[in-house]
């Protein structure tokens, strides 16, 4: 059987996701504390999926001669909700830190912030700031 | 050739969901178990990619972003009733 160019590009790429899909779990299980845990799954899997929805959307014109734009659409919204979703997680870690409300030994995040640089403090501890030494809620 | 990369595709993306399952499981915050669910999520939308080039039909693209929709909502959920202890203020 040979293969074809556009049968070998669309291997290379489905491997390439395939290695990226890996390296971004793998980051996720094996760095030490959330903050550099985030970079894995936010770029690295986005990447994997994003080359395994590009294979696919070369496969189907290709290989079937249909064309749709849902791979596409898939793309554009990854690409979008991925570092809203790493925006969000940081918040709610920095959140918890600060607060001491994880069972877990703090890892610092919190007090080695720079100063936010506007005259008031960062907007993730607004209003709602107790003392570490409050009881949890 | 495409079936061979599809498979080996395939297995590093199960590799790869179960590395989250086991971040999931393990912790220790709950920061980190939302960010391994979110990875689960979307690595099972490129397993949908992948088994709909395995067997030729496109049947699974309408799942696949329900699936994207729905992981971003709920990851943004529980995000928020962590940072505020509610969703809906």
């Amino acid at each position: 059987m040979d293969a074809g160019p556009v049968e070998i590009l669309i291997s290379a790429i489905l491997v390439v996701g395939g290695f990226f899909a890996l390296v971004g779990s793998w980051g996720l299980a094996r760095m030490p504390t959330l903050m550099t845990r985030l970079h894995g799954p936010t770029k690295v899997t986005t990447l994997g999926v994003g080359s395994c929805l590009i294979a696919s959307m070369i496969y189907f014109p290709a290989m079937q001669g249909t064309f749709s734009a849902h791979e596409l659409l898939i793309t554009l919204f990854l690409f979008l909700t991925a570092p809203i979703t790493a925006n969000m997680i940081a918040k709610a870690h920095l959140h918890r830190q600060k607060r001491g409300l994880d069972a877990e030994p703090m890892d610092g995040i919190a007090d080695s912030l720079p100063e936010s640089g506007v005259g008031t403090g960062w907007a993730t501890f607004a209003g709602r700031l107790t003392e570490p030494s409050d009881p949890p809620r | 050739m495409i079936e061979i990369a599809v498979l080996f595709t395939i297995s590093c993306v199960g590799l790869a969901m179960a590395l989250n399952l086991w971040r999931l499981a393990k912790g220790p915050t709950q920061a980190d178990r939302i960010l391994a669910l979110d990875t689960m999520t979307i690595n099972a939308i490129a397993l949908m990619v992948l088994m709909q080039i395995q067997q030729g039909s496109a049947v699974y693209f309408e799942a696949a972003l329900l699936l994207a929709m729905v992981g971003f909502v709920g990851t943004v959920a529980y995000c928020k009733f962590l940072l505020r202890g509610d969703i809906i203020e």
